[in-house]
């Protein structure tokens, strides 16, 4: 679409419409500063296989519990890329290798949610919620977070890739989801100067439906400013992506770069559930984990300078049986590993109490226990890197332990 | 003209600014009702005819749907789909040998593959969509929509795709309305399930000769329990779970014998754990098979079931947060019926809470709801379902493509978002217009979707408000706005 029809079509909509908007979050104090450092949560949905994605293969246990689908030690044939002399990453993971060297890349391992559950559905929305054991709580934390930080919101403040909007980013504050693929940066059927005049008028008012139709309307505006901008920037950005995650996090490192109004995205990616069949070093996990990888590498690289004030969490909402089951898969566990990228993050690290996965270390016999509360962690991410005060990781994090993580994953 | 009628008066009304506190719904939104939530949707007159018949005589005739001739239009369009009038094991082997072709493959042997899966998915979902659409047994379709994602399997889990065809005409259509001990059971054995859930791989923890272990697989017992169902917050335990899992081994199927002789289940005592187990507080001796048949008794049976499935069903079929009285009401027609699912639909469908004004076009339409009501709202001839089915995708919620076993919601938080509403009004408007490639083939080119007509069929589930706009727009548009207003969003 021509930037000029674009933008006349905004002229004919804005006289008819009520407030854009009208949704947008003033909660300012005029003295703060508000942050412009960023924050994207990437979720696994199905629980990812924590212990190959970080394998203990420094512990004769990992091998003993894991004859055929179990990481070799670095070097050996199937063997995973050293961290830490102990720990090895799974070599389908090795695009994240340069970010670990650099020290922007910690892992928080035995990390999760206390709640013992072994429901995905549950556990997930308890990480979405970020109140463990309360399904009662309205809002995901993301958009908690929204309402939190300082400064003025545009619709487009947070977002999400994906037709629907998920239980992280629900609740009062405006948040927009984009369609994945380049289907989400294209131009719509609202942007007709005559469609979009006659359903701003159905759509006037103040129920649900109308704000959420108002925000799309403001965001949809703003994402396409951003990605006309993106298109002068493809020339000089390489080679095309895999659809999938690689290429939607390409889109989405442009989106941010061009609208600097995204402070908050989230993504999630599902087939983790690997009770058969999950392979090893190659195989279905592996096969997952590749574009992951891949997609995480694309997303720092192109956030350019941006990625100095970006943090990236991975999470997964818990993790599976430290055993192989009886078909080369693993069933739902409990501790799992957590990812966070960064320019600011003190990497090149694996963080969190860890015991081995001896016997007696197991919980209930069968899984990590959780040595690290998953809202610890990004407590310290909101607190540090977002700058947000103690009222209000409160309220981002209500009943959120007293005791901190014991470690710093943003650098002072 | 009979637009601009309703124009004027919905106008008058809006200016006289009566908005009516609604205290009991009229027959005519009593019939917009019924056919909102018992079917896919109001056609053209069919309001009217609903009014005329009596709700309380359409409720019945939906509950009985084999008093309900099937057009012969439309089963003949079902009778040349050749996926789904096939053995599961028939579909099977083309799939498997459709495979074996990519290990050599050939550009033309790709093709020819690729040419053998698309035909087998698409027969599925052209069927499901065709009926939705156009088969006067709508609760019965609108039941099958609710127990295949209550149900859930993945289409796009390797063997699932053969298998999904026969996964909903065996196992899910037969019991839609029937007894749940027999659905529960239908599915459990089904090799769809069986795959989707890896039960088919669990057996007895052993060390084989060749050192390859076998064991246990928890996938299936703890779905069956958490979604299928007890629900989650029933109580069972991580033990329950292990234990429901060893009765559980050895069923199976072989993929052999279901390729050759349609053998769709068999229980495989050398997989199966003998010894006693403790489940939900019980002693199971062993006993073979039957141990999983005692459980699917207790289970289906169970007061955790009859409330956990209640709640989904008056969610599904009354709001998004049920009154908790309906839910009890229907968990004690379940007890006293033993799971009799058209008993507990009944009571349902009878119930005051149902005929609420508090329930009256209150829920928000899932995209696969969405999509067929406004296509049987526009009385659009459908010759190509696709382009149904990729509006399905793009508002994230394809045929068939859920990945987990949990299956789609149908709430209002779980579908409304901005990017979703700036697509319907899309399809809305394609639609509207004639645009969309319903009917490719079809000349003349279907006429544009008359706005007056649409109107008239979607009657008071259309606000006055709506109307008045709508009267003022220009003509091109109505249509449009009829479909993609905030009023046609919900039902």
């Amino acid at each position: 679409m021509q930037r000029r029809s674009f933008l006349h079509t905004l002229a004919a909509s804005a006289a008819l419409v009520v407030p854009f908007g009208k949704s947008s979050w003033a909660a300012t104090s005029v003295d703060a500063k508000p942050t412009k450092n960023k924050l994207i949560v990437v979720m696994l949905r199905g629980a990812v296989d924590g212990l190959n994605v970080v394998a203990p293969v420094g512990d004769a246990n990992y091998a003993r519990l894991r004859p055929t689908i179990g990481l070799g030690v670095p070097g050996a044939a199937n063997g995973a890329i050293d961290l830490d002399g102990y720990f090895g990453l799974h070599p389908a993971l090795a695009p994240l290798l340069p970010l670990w060297q650099q020290k922007q890349l910690a892992f928080v391992h035995a990390s999760g949610s206390p709640d013992p559950t072994r429901s995905h559905f549950d556990a997930q929305d308890y990480m979405e919620s970020a109140t463990p054991g309360r399904k009662d709580t309205q809002t995901g934390w993301m958009n908690r977070v929204v309402t939190q930080l300082p400064g003025a919101s545009t619709a487009s403040r947070a977002l999400a890739i994906g037709a629907v909007m998920p239980r992280i980013l629900s609740g009062p504050a405006a948040a927009m989801n984009l369609a994945n693929g380049a289907a989400g940066v294209k131009a719509n059927v609202l942007d007709r100067p005559d469609v979009a005049a006659a359903f701003d008028q159905l759509y006037a008012g103040s129920s649900r439906m109308a704000q959420v139709y108002a925000d799309g309307r403001s965001a949809h505006h703003e994402v396409m400013t951003a990605a006309e901008a993106r298109e002068m920037q493809l020339a000089d950005n390489g080679a095309p992506l895999p659809n999938g995650f690689p290429d939607d996090a390409a889109r989405l490192a442009q989106l941010m770069r061009n609208d600097a109004n995204i402070q908050l995205a989230f993504v999630a990616l599902g087939g983790w559930d690997t009770h058969a069949s999950q392979g090893g070093a190659t195989g279905q996990l592996a096969n997952r984990l590749a574009p992951l990888a891949q997609g995480l590498a694309v997303l720092a690289q192109r956030l350019g300078p941006l990625f100095d004030t970006t943090t990236i969490v991975v999470m997964s909402e818990f993790g599976r049986t430290a055993r192989e089951n009886g078909n080369g898969g693993t069933d739902h566990g409990h501790g799992n590993v957590m990812w966070v990228l960064g320019g600011g993050v003190a990497g090149g690290k694996v963080l969190g109490e860890w015991a081995g996965v001896g016997d007696a270390a197991l919980n209930e016999g069968r899984d990590l226990p959780v040595t690290t509360d998953f809202r610890s962690v990004l407590a310290q991410i909101a607190e540090k890197h977002l700058r947000l005060g103690d009222q209000q990781l409160v309220q981002l994090f209500p009943a959120l332990p007293k005791r901190g993580p014991g470690f710093d994953l943003i650098r002072a | 003209m009979k637009f601009v009628t309703t124009f004027v008066l919905a106008s008058a009304l809006l200016q006289a600014g009566s908005a009516q506190a609604v205290t009991s719904a009229t027959t005519q939104q009593q019939a917009a009702h019924v056919l909102n939530r018992l079917s896919f949707g109001p056609r053209p007159g069919e309001i009217d005819q609903v009014a005329a018949m009596g709700v309380r005589h359409y409720i019945d005739a939906q509950l009985d749907p084999a008093s309900m001739p099937v057009p012969p239009a439309l089963q003949a369009r079902l009778d040349a789909l050749d996926t789904i009038n096939r053995p599961a094991g028939a579909v099977l082997k083309d799939y498997v040998a459709s495979n074996k072709q990519a290990r050599d493959e050939t550009e033309a042997s790709k093709a020819s593959r690729r040419a053998v899966l698309d035909h087998m998915s698409r027969d599925t979902l052209d069927a499901r969509v065709l009926r939705a659409l156009e088969s006067p047994r709508q609760l019965e379709e609108v039941m099958v929509d609710f127990w295949f994602n209550h149900f859930n399997v993945f289409i796009g889990k390797s063997s699932d795709r053969a298998l999904v065809a026969s996964y909903e005409r065996d196992a899910i259509r037969p019991y839609a309305m029937g007894s749940f001990r027999d659905l529960l059971a239908a599915t459990a054995t089904h090799p769809a399930m069986l795959y989707y859930l890896d039960n088919v791989q669990s057996s007895a923890a052993s060390q084989k000769p060749n050192g390859k272990s076998t064991g246990l697989n928890e996938n299936y017992a703890r779905e069956l329990m958490e979604l299928h169902t007890l629900g989650v917050d029933a109580g069972y335990t991580q033990q329950d779970v292990t234990e429901l899992a060893r009765m559980l081994t050895g069923w199976t199927y072989d993929q052999h014998a279901l390729i050759t002789d349609n053998q769709t289940f068999r229980f495989d005592p050398r997989r199966h754990d003998t010894g006693t187990k403790t489940w939900l507080g019980r002693t199971i001796a062993p006993d073979g098979q039957r141990e999983g048949e005692q459980a699917l008794d207790v289970l289906a049976l169970h007061p955790a079931t009859a409330r956990h499935i209640s709640y989904e069903l008056a969610q599904y079929f009354v709001q998004d947060a049920p009154p908790p009285a309906l839910v009890d009401k229907m968990a004690r027609s379940w007890e006293q019926s033993g799971g009799d699912i058209r008993t507990v639909l009944r009571t349902m469908f009878y119930s005051a809470e149902f005929m609420a004004p508090a329930a009256l076009n209150t829920k928000f339409k899932t995209p696969y709801r969405y999509v067929l009501s406004a296509a049987r709202a526009a009385a659009a001839p459908v010759v190509n379902v696709q382009p149904l089915l990729s509006a399905m995708n793009q508002l994230g919620m394809p045929l068939y493509g859920c990945q987990t076993p949990d299956g789609y919601k149908n709430t209002e938080s779980a579908w409304l978002n901005p990017d979703a509403l700036s697509r319907r009004i899309a399809f809305a408007t394609s639609l509207a217009a004639g645009k969309l490639a319903v009917a490719p083939m079809l000349s003349p080119a279907p006429a544009p979707v008359d706005a007056t007509t649409l109107n008239a069929t979607l009657g008071s589930t259309i606000s006055a408000r709506t109307q008045a706009i709508v009267a003022q727009a220009p003509g091109p548009l109505r249509a449009a706005m009829l479909l993609g207003s905030p009023d046609f969003m919900q039902y």
